[in-house]
């Protein structure tokens, strides 16, 4: 609960265009309620800037609930913030001190291209989607309820995969920019439910290409992805992508 | 591109040729450790000599090396490429990444600890291997062991062969659990399995290969 307002220091990263180069700015910050939201808190910040005649940060922001997966700032070198499974729209101050200096940056990464200040373009997974994060099915009439048997535990592991809201946190803290933790919860969400077995391994196939062109780095398996993503995909996700790719490419299941 | 090549430039491809090619030399490791260690019989390198000798000259040995070479090789290439290419997915680095938040330092510093093994191994093979080479070619006798008494005299030849074991098992307590989830490999009852082996096995390992120059010096052995 509140303990008194605080006063911080916030160095934000400000970059004009997707052409310039940026830097870190500080700003300071007095009178900050502990239960702001970290989102409301550069609301706050913006409202100064604007009276001031300044440019206000540009930030990615939208539903503020914690599950569009719009929200990104890598905050104090982690992404989302301090606080596990939370995203940064649900990250409060209440998580810092009074007198704190909080840095925040864009996520980085060749695939995600800044925008503007803090808003990073994330299209690059819309792509590896497109390229095959999908079920073809004939439109026609619903079908019974539980005419297609599902074990529970692969129901609610790809119910688990499928809590991936694509916010690029596992790309953002990844050493080495790698997108396999958002693009096998995509694939498993699928390869886990009899709905997504015809396709199955030319999906795998179709992403990982796409994937590659995108220019996201190699796994090498530190397991950072899973440790800040807020949403708690699981590494497992990336080990059966490997498994149905491998088993794909050089065991025996069709070509693309 | 025809589609095997395709499948081996792809991200996933070259990390399965690294966790093969990781696991093969873990495998040699344990031959390597298993006849190193008859040195501790102390019988002046009796029966370890027999084993040396017999690696030396086995023709099936023989060819099984070059496939190990081969194999040092492609895992250096893979590393070379991969780290290039992981370098390129972030132009632009952040000014404040707490990495430590999330991950383990020697996973994040599998290519420092794999240039520094490697550094390591170019002297363990002038030390070691070059001279059982010439030995073979010119059909003289060659005592291993004795070979490993005289080298091991030099206190900077024992603190180097120590502190390259232990990146060696830095590079292991990673590396191995990280092949089989490069695999595919990852299973409810397996993977904790693997785990627990995996890390006995990077301080096993490494320890009784330092217990080797460190014995020798000390002259517990000789």
């Amino acid at each position: 609960m509140s303990t008194g307002n605080m006063n911080l220091t916030l160095q934000v990263w400000r970059q004009k265009n997707s052409k310039s180069t940026g830097k870190l700015v500080d700003y300071k910050l007095s009178d900050i309620s502990p239960d702001m939201s970290f989102l409301e808190m550069f609301d706050v910040l913006n409202e100064q800037l604007i009276t001031k005649g300044e440019e206000p940060v540009v930030f990615d922001h939208d539903c503020r609930e914690g599950i569009c997966g719009m929200c990104s700032m890598f905050i104090n070198g982690q992404p989302h913030g301090p606080k596990d499974l939370v995203t940064t729209c649900q990250l409060h101050m209440r998580s810092f001190k009074d007198g704190d200096t909080i840095v925040v940056e864009p996520w980085r990464a060749k695939a995600f291209p800044v925008i503007k200040d803090l808003a990073v373009d994330r299209s690059a997974f819309d792509r590896v989607i497109a390229a095959g994060g999908f079920v073809s099915v004939n439109t026609g009439n619903a079908q019974d309820a539980n005419n297609l048997p599902i074990p529970k535990s692969k129901a609610d592991a790809a119910f688990e995969a499928a809590a991936c809201i694509g916010c690029g946190a596992c790309v953002a803290t990844c050493k080495n920019a790698s997108a396999m933790l958002f693009v096998s919860a995509k694939i498993s969400q699928l390869a886990l439910l009899p709905q997504g077995q015809p396709e199955r391994y030319r999906r795998v196939q179709s992403m990982v290409a796409q994937m590659d062109e995108e220019g996201f780095g190699n796994c090498t398996n530190t397991g950072a992805c899973e440790a800040e993503c807020p949403k708690g995909i699981s590494l497992e996700n990336i080990a059966r992508m490997n498994r149905d790719y491998l088993s794909a490419k050089f065991i025996s299941e069709e070509e693309v | 591109m025809s589609s095997l090549s395709k499948a081996f430039t792809s991200s996933i491809g070259k990390k399965f040729v690294m966790g093969l090619t990781g696991l093969f030399l873990i495998s040699f490791l344990i031959v390597h450790v298993s006849i190193n260690a008859l040195i501790f019989l102390n019988d002046s390198g009796e029966t370890f000599n027999v084993a040396a000798d017999f690696m030396g000259h086995n023709i099936v040995i023989r060819i099984m090396e070059v496939g190990l070479f081969v194999g040092i090789i492609l895992h250096i290439v893979q590393a070379i490429i991969l780290t290039s290419q992981n370098n390129a997915a972030r132009p632009e680095k952040y000014a404040y990444n707490k990495a430590s938040a999330n991950s383990k330092w020697y996973s994040r510093s599998m290519g420092l600890l794999g240039t520094l093994i490697l550094m390591f191994l170019v002297l363990h093979l002038y030390h070691f291997w070059w001279p059982t080479k010439v030995a073979v070619y010119t059909h003289q006798e060659h005592n291993t062991f004795q070979n490993i008494v005289m080298i091991f005299q030099e206190l900077w030849v024992v603190v180097v062969y120590v502190l390259g074991v232990i990146s060696l098992g830095y590079h292991l307590l990673h590396g191995f659990q990280s092949a089989f989830q490069t695999m595919g490999w990852n299973h409810k009852k397996w993977t904790p399995v693997v785990k627990t082996v995996g890390i006995w096995f990077s301080i096993i390992v490494p320890i009784i290969f330092a217990l080797m120059p460190i014995s020798i010096y000390l002259g517990w052995i000789g």
